[in-house]
């Protein structure tokens, strides 16, 4: 069995962005960037499935610029197999354009699971996995905390809203990770060394003849309005008092 | 223009957000439309159709829709979409699976959690955990969006909508529902309680946790809780407050030992008054509080149930 794993290069999850002065983006040029953490998790769980047997041949891609080789660098010391990057000046494609690519990139493939992260921190949009599900006609298992693979049957138990859904998807499937899907491993350096010498393939985007045009754009971005500074209550006495007669919310 | 609001229920009671995506709808600027895919989902459907600013709603009735299958559900949206120029549903777990599952296949983008209409093709979201609101805007013939509740107010009732069945969509033979664990709890329902007592690591342990829901009790609130507190098993994973959870927005929001990371933030920053209470005055939670106690939650927990309880019987 095959499995494809998208990841993504985001900024660090542990940075703080601001938006440029002018509202035209986010100030990135100097951030620390990483793995989408969401998609760590899915890496993590693809190597469980090979290491337990199921799988046998781990993919990962990633869409955008050549400084996405360091983050299918980090898949690979994971242990993926082998890593195919499409390269494109474009860094911020919508997720409509990322699933029409990695529905081309599952065309030329045939894997038999799509493992991918619920959302990216940075565009927060939680749209890829379920559009590519949808665009390739398959089951989709979003926000999984818990995946079994047997008998060509995916069993994924989902995160949602009041508590948790287990659903039976026939493959192949679209899975997309929850933060308990499982606890991605650290990297070791012979791994990292021994990524250096897998297969990396770097692809243009646009030799796939992909529609790369999207009719949504971000046309400003803006900082959310500050909080007033807070004042500090000396006792349990003083907040119940101030809640009641200051802030009235009790 | 006309606009299809995709409702959740549990086929007896239409869910809250969904009231606060009719709201959403109504500022889109057109007719409104409420499709309800259920199983004997008749008393849902009369609830919608009784949502003011509700024009017609169209029923679905069938064992196949039994439990929210985004396969079967994309497939029913579908079906119906070309005769609108917005398709929207809330930003719960089950619009976030259902609806880019439906944009994908009209092949349009999707403007996921909005908490702002500018104009009906103009829209505002926050994007970097809250960080950073991006005005958006979409040009496709049919906009599909979701909803984040807490930025709309529900729908009041007041409408007399005509109720109308529709046929069953086909099985598309994808999935299939095994089971389902769901959390029961007497408290307000966390996404849209006036008040919000939520614990994190400092809490301690399952012990503090009960201390915290006896606070919780006295305030009629409901409970949350960080991925700290979810992690280590003592709060279950859909009463996790931030980001990747719930977002919530409450006139109260007790954060007790919560250090606040930028994930939870996302997640509570728009209550409307923000109460903190750690141990650690340097927590980045305290500085942007409103009231900050630094104390030992052992004592302070305690004492804030007692105080509450007082407070409550000399009102009473």
């Amino acid at each position: 069995m095959k499995v494809l794993v998208p990841v993504k290069r985001v900024v660090d999850y542990n940075v703080r962005v601001r938006p440029r002065p002018d509202g035209t983006g986010v100030d990135t040029a100097h951030a620390k960037m990483s793995m989408n953490p969401f998609d760590e998790i899915a890496m993590e769980e693809a190597m469980r499935l090979k290491e337990g047997g199921v799988v046998d041949e781990v993919v990962a891609v990633s869409i955008g610029s050549g400084d996405c080789q360091d983050t299918l660098r980090s898949a690979l010391a994971f242990g993926a197999d082998r890593a195919l990057l499409l390269e494109s000046d474009t860094t911020d494609f919508e997720p409509v354009v990322i699933s029409r690519i990695l529905a081309a990139v599952v065309a030329e493939e045939a894997p038999d699971l799509v493992i991918m992260g619920k959302q990216a921190i940075d565009d927060d949009c939680n749209q890829t996995a379920q559009m590519l599900a949808g665009r390739l006609g398959w089951g989709q298992g979003t926000f999984a905390c818990r995946l079994e693979v047997q008998d060509g049957e995916a069993r994924v138990t989902r995160e949602v809203d009041g508590g948790t859904r287990t659903v039976a998807l026939s493959l192949p499937a679209v899975v997309s990770t929850d933060l308990r899907l499982n606890e991605p491993r650290y990297l070791k350096l012979p791994n990292i060394m021994k990524a250096k010498k897998k297969p990396l393939d770097r692809r243009a985007v646009a030799e796939l003849g992909v529609d790369l045009t999207a009719r949504t754009r971000v046309v400003a971005v803006t900082a959310p309005p500050e909080r007033g500074p807070g004042v500090r209550v000396a006792s349990v006495e003083e907040l119940l008092d101030r809640l009641k007669n200051e802030a009235q919310v009790i | 223009m006309t606009v299809l609001v995709i409702a959740e229920h549990d086929h007896h009671t239409l869910a809250e957000v969904t009231r606060r995506a009719v709201t959403a709808a109504t500022a889109l600027d057109g007719d409104v439309h409420v499709l309800v895919l259920g199983q004997d989902c008749a008393p849902a459907a009369q609830q919608a159709a009784a949502l003011s600013g509700v024009a017609k709603v169209l029923v679905c009735d069938a064992p196949l829709y039994a439990h929210p299958l985004a396969e079967s559900m994309a497939r029913a949206v579908l079906a119906r979409a070309g005769e609108y120029t917005a398709l929207v549903a809330a930003a719960s777990s089950q619009g976030k699976d259902l609806m880019p599952r439906v944009a994908a296949g009209l092949d349009v983008s999707q403007v996921s959690d909005i908490t702002a209409i500018e104009a009906p093709d103009t829209f505002q979201r926050p994007i970097y955990a809250g960080n950073v609101l991006a005005r958006v805007v979409c040009e496709e013939a049919i906009k599909v969006l979701t909803v984040r509740p807490t930025a709309f107010a529900p729908a009041a009732d007041g409408g007399q909508a005509e109720v109308v069945a529709i046929p069953a969509g086909e099985d598309p033979g994808l999935s299939r529902h095994v089971d389902a664990t769901m959390t029961r709890s007497e408290r307000p329902d966390l996404g849209s309680a006036r008040v919000v007592v939520s614990g994190g690591r400092g809490v301690g342990d399952e012990g503090g946790f009960a201390l915290l829901a006896e606070v919780a009790d006295a305030l009629h609130a409901a409970l949350g809780a960080s991925r700290a507190a979810v992690d280590a098993g003592y709060m279950p994973n859909d009463c996790q407050v931030g980001q990747t959870g719930k977002v919530v927005a409450p006139e109260l929001y007790i954060a007790a030992g919560i250090s606040g990371a930028i994930q939870h933030w996302a997640g509570m920053k728009d209550s409307r008054v923000i109460v903190a209470i750690n141990r650690d005055e340097e927590a980045p939670l305290m500085q942007v509080a409103d009231y900050a106690l630094v104390a030992d939650l052992n004592q302070a927990l305690p004492a804030l149930r007692d105080g509450l309880k007082a407070l409550a019987e000399k009102g009473a």
